[in-house]
């Protein structure tokens, strides 16, 4: 019952930038029918404390997600890479601007 | 009683907003869904917060009352002066969502009218409100349109909500001595001259909303600006006055 009741309801992922300059986050998602009713859902579920300047929806059944179960290969391998950071590196006498 | 011609126009946009606000506030978790329920209740946050400015500022041109919450919360049904259309029922969402764009499509030209006020408060509210008003709109019609060109049964209910709700849009444009003696203080312009612009506007969208045509103008019902109102005031007045009245000066 619930499932036909909701059939034409999709699941979007909503974004916000709380000012300019910055980058879009994830800040949860919303249920709606349309792009149309997503941004309105989204704007009032997640801007009421004027968290937001801009907001991005995208269907959560369009992302891209990599496997839970490869973050193994794809993710440990960087764990031991210490020289990727920069506080690897000391910065020698004289410098005066990096 | 308010006695000046501003206070008695600015009480009638306050009553309004409040009224409104208090029947939306009742689908606080009642929503059809979340996003809707909070869609709604923030609606309603946004009606209450311009019934505030406005009963504070109507303090400030009349002692009609010791402060606003006392204006707002402690009169007789009679001195209440909001349009009836404001107090009809939440029948279902097709009918909430109708009643939403009925009034804040007219309440985009009432505000628009007051931009160039004498009072220069007045027209700073009407701004500040202008911008919320646009969201209502935008969020209503989106859904008259949805649910008239919905399924049978959603456009059978938008259709019902039409039925029983043109009826009471009239009195909102009435070119009554309110508004005249208001626009003789030079508080706002006459926005009533704008009824035409507006039916041709809801029109287009009832149309586009599956076919959807108005009743004929026929029969409006007015009276809810000189405090004639139906029995659905009266039971929201006895829900909104019950805590000022049992608890005078009440505090959160």
């Amino acid at each position: 019952m619930a499932d036909s009741k909701k059939s034409n309801w999709h699941l979007y992922e909503v974004f916000i930038r709380s000012k300019n300059g910055m980058a879009h986050k994830h800040a949860g998602s919303v249920h709606a029918q349309d792009a149309e009713t997503a941004i309105l859902s989204a704007r009032d579920l997640y801007t009421r404390r004027g968290e937001a300047s801009s907001l991005w929806i995208i269907k959560s059944s369009d992302i891209i997600a990599s496997d839970p179960s490869e973050a193994g290969e794809l993710y440990d391998p960087s764990d031991d890479k210490i020289y990727r950071h920069s506080t690897f590196y000391t910065v020698p006498d004289g410098v005066k601007n990096m | 009683m308010p006695k000046k011609p501003e206070t008695v126009y600015m009480l009638r946009l306050a009553d309004n907003a409040l009224i409104l606000g208090q029947r939306l506030s009742e689908m606080c978790g009642h929503g059809p869904e979340m996003e809707l329920d909070m869609a709604m209740t923030n609606m309603s946050l946004d009606l209450i917060g311009q019934a505030k400015l406005l009963f504070e500022h109507i303090l400030t041109w009349e002692d009609l009352a010791p402060n606003a919450d006392v204006l707002a919360m402690t009169r007789p049904l009679e001195q209440y002066s909001n349009c009836l259309l404001v107090a009809q029922p939440n029948v279902d969402f097709a009918h909430i969502m109708l009643r939403q764009y009925l009034f804040s499509s007219m309440q985009k030209f009432q505000y628009e009218a007051l931009l160039r006020s004498s009072d220069k408060t007045l027209a700073a509210i009407a701004e500040k409100s202008l911008k919320e008003i646009a969201y209502h709109i935008r969020f209503a019609k989106s859904w008259v349109l949805r649910l008239g060109d919905g399924t049978d049964e959603s456009r059978a209910r938008m259709s019902d909500a039409l039925e029983s709700l043109w009826r009471f849009t009239g009195e909102m444009f009435a070119n009554d001595a309110g508004l005249s003696d208001a626009v003789a203080a030079g508080l706002s312009t006459n926005f009533a001259l704008i009824y035409g612009d507006w039916k041709l506007e809801v029109k287009s969208v009832l149309s586009e909303a599956g076919g959807l045509t108005p009743p004929p103008d026929t029969r409006m019902i007015m009276g809810g600006h000189q405090g004639q109102h139906d029995e659905n005031l009266g039971h929201i007045l006895s829900d909104m006055q019950f805590m000022q009245l049992s608890y005078p000066g009440l505090n959160w």
